[in-house]
């Protein structure tokens, strides 16, 4: 499903690469932690799978597609296979959660037709059903995080990937997105989760790929924060 | 729905901006209104050029006094010679002094000092020559050059050279309006960049969540790059409304007077400008547009 074949990236200016020689696979279905401190290198495979920026050295395959040679124009339809959550739930403000996640199809040449059943769905599985007409900032974090899991899911993508979702959240608010990842992960959607939420990773009990300095650390299934 | 989007995008997108659209196209009206002035201004001095050369003759003016009946047949001659196919000449007519002293009396009518003082004695008489080709005067007058002073000739006169120094003075209008057009066109191109890069800065949280799902690069960019080409078809059908305004009341008007020399400007000049310039405006604000977006938003 994704595959990172000696992947090295440095910066342009940056004295040493961000990631050097990385080599990881991921099966269909998995639910993985990359973890690490700050600066590790681990945002920057995020930024890779999304093919926001290409590696120095190496091959990337997600979805059976070598990214890191793929044509300007073939992204964005490269794109709608992968949801995507940040830290900061990137929603727009002016408009409800409904519109926010239908705006995610409607801009993928979806029609208003197909929003009207999709969506209503997608915001009930995410626990925000009634909440459809609310603005962001009528919502609490957790619940903006939903509609941005939402708006991720609602193009019912082949992987999900997450950087740092509970970033901004409280204990009790992060455990029920895991939750919501979970549950999501059950439906047969990989999950890529970049953290440092120690708390998170210990609960779970799923596979960590620990960074460090640019390498691969430690690779362990049903694995803890170290 | 994905056009309505586009649509309703684009007007928004001009609506929240709109002291910069206005410039925008208060710009393109200027920069087109000269495009289209120095295109019709280069019909115009064409067709102008076409109606003169075929009235254009060449003058053989011989000596006012002392030519002899000789001579003239040596001159006559050589013009019917060259009257035969693949020669220079077209026609050719004598005008006697009384002729051009007719002549002279409708040209200086308003000089009557003028007519009362000069007699049919006093003026030449002269060849009127029309060239097959107005260009080949060189080599007429190469030809009839040996007549000058023992053949009894004064001097040859091309009405060509004449005329040519009025051309060249449109000429020079025409280039000058067309350097004001493209500098007012660079101004414009530069209005077009800003009010994209604002309209791309100020809808950059929409932007970067469509990059993100994954909405393919020209349904990111073709609100933007339409508000631009709007604002450039604006300007183009205002640009033509000046040209038509310019033709009612200054062509035929002001200068309607001067409709002997000046050729009238054509209906159908003017009207060809709309699609003209509508499509350089379009063309100029989309093309301008797209480079723009793509250093600003990048996939």
């Amino acid at each position: 499903m994704i595959a990172l074949e000696h992947v090295t990236k440095t910066y342009p200016k940056a004295q040493r690469p961000s990631l050097n020689d990385v080599s990881v696979a991921i099966d269909k279905g998995e639910f993985v932690f990359f973890i690490g401190p700050s600066g590790s290198g681990k945002s920057t495979i995020v930024k890779l799978l999304l093919r926001e920026i290409q590696p120095t050295k190496g091959k990337i395959h997600v979805n059976g597609r070598e990214v890191s040679h793929m044509r300007g124009w073939r992204i964005p339809n490269f794109r709608r296979s992968i949801g995507c959550v940040f830290q900061d739930f990137r929603l727009l403000p002016n408009r409800t959660a409904y519109e926010n996640v239908a705006f995610a199809l409607e801009v993928i040449g979806k029609t208003q037709a197909v929003a009207r059943r999709v969506v209503p769905e997608v915001l009930e599985l995410v626990g925000l059903g009634g909440k459809e007409h609310r603005y962001p900032q009528e919502l609490s974090g957790g619940e903006q995080q939903r509609v941005a899991v939402a708006r991720a899911f609602v193009n019912r993508p082949l992987i999900l990937l997450a950087d740092e979702p509970t970033g901004n959240l409280d204990p009790d608010t992060s455990i029920e997105i895991m939750r919501l990842l979970d549950r999501i992960n059950r439906t047969g959607t990989t999950v890529v989760m970049v953290t440092h939420d120690s708390n998170i990773v210990n609960q779970m009990r799923r596979r960590v790929v620990e960074i460090e300095g640019g390498k691969i650390v430690r690779d362990q299934p049903r694995g803890v924060y170290g | 729905m994905r056009l309505k989007y586009v649509m309703s995008e684009v007007l928004v997108g001009l609506w929240r901006n709109v002291t910069m659209t206005i410039a925008m196209i208060i710009t393109m009206t200027v920069s087109l209104t000269l495009l289209g002035s120095s295109v019709v201004l280069y019909w115009q001095v064409n067709d102008m050029r076409n109606v003169y050369y075929q009235q254009i003759e060449v003058s053989i003016f011989l000596k006012v006094s002392d030519t002899t009946q000789a001579q003239k047949d040596a001159i006559e001659a050589d013009l019917n010679a060259d009257q035969q196919p693949g020669g220079l000449v077209d026609h050719w007519q004598f005008e006697t002094k009384q002729q051009a002293y007719d002549n002279f009396k409708v040209i200086f009518a308003a000089v009557p000092e003028l007519t009362e003082l000069t007699k049919p004695e006093s003026l030449p008489e002269s060849y009127r020559v029309k060239l097959r080709d107005p260009n080949n005067f060189d080599a007429f007058k190469d030809k009839y050059q040996k007549f000058i002073g023992d053949g009894g000739v004064q001097r040859i006169i091309d009405q060509k050279a004449l005329v040519d120094q009025v051309f060249s003075v449109l000429g020079s209008l025409q280039k000058l309006a067309l350097i004001i057009a493209i500098v007012q066109g660079v101004a414009a191109l530069m209005l077009v960049i800003n009010t994209i890069q604002v309209a791309a800065y100020s809808k950059r949280r929409e932007v970067a969540v469509m990059k993100l799902v994954g909405a393919s690069n020209w349904f990111i960019q073709a609100p933007f790059v339409l508000e631009a080409v709007a604002a450039g078809m604006i300007g183009a059908i205002l640009a033509y409304g000046t040209l038509v305004l310019a033709k009612i009341y200054v062509f035929d008007g002001a200068l309607s007077s001067l409709n002997k020399i000046i050729t009238p400007v054509a209906w159908s000049h003017i009207h060809l400008m709309l699609p003209l310039l509508a499509a350089a405006g379009a063309l100029i604000s989309s093309v301008t547009g797209w480079i723009a977006l793509r250093f600003y938003i990048k996939v």
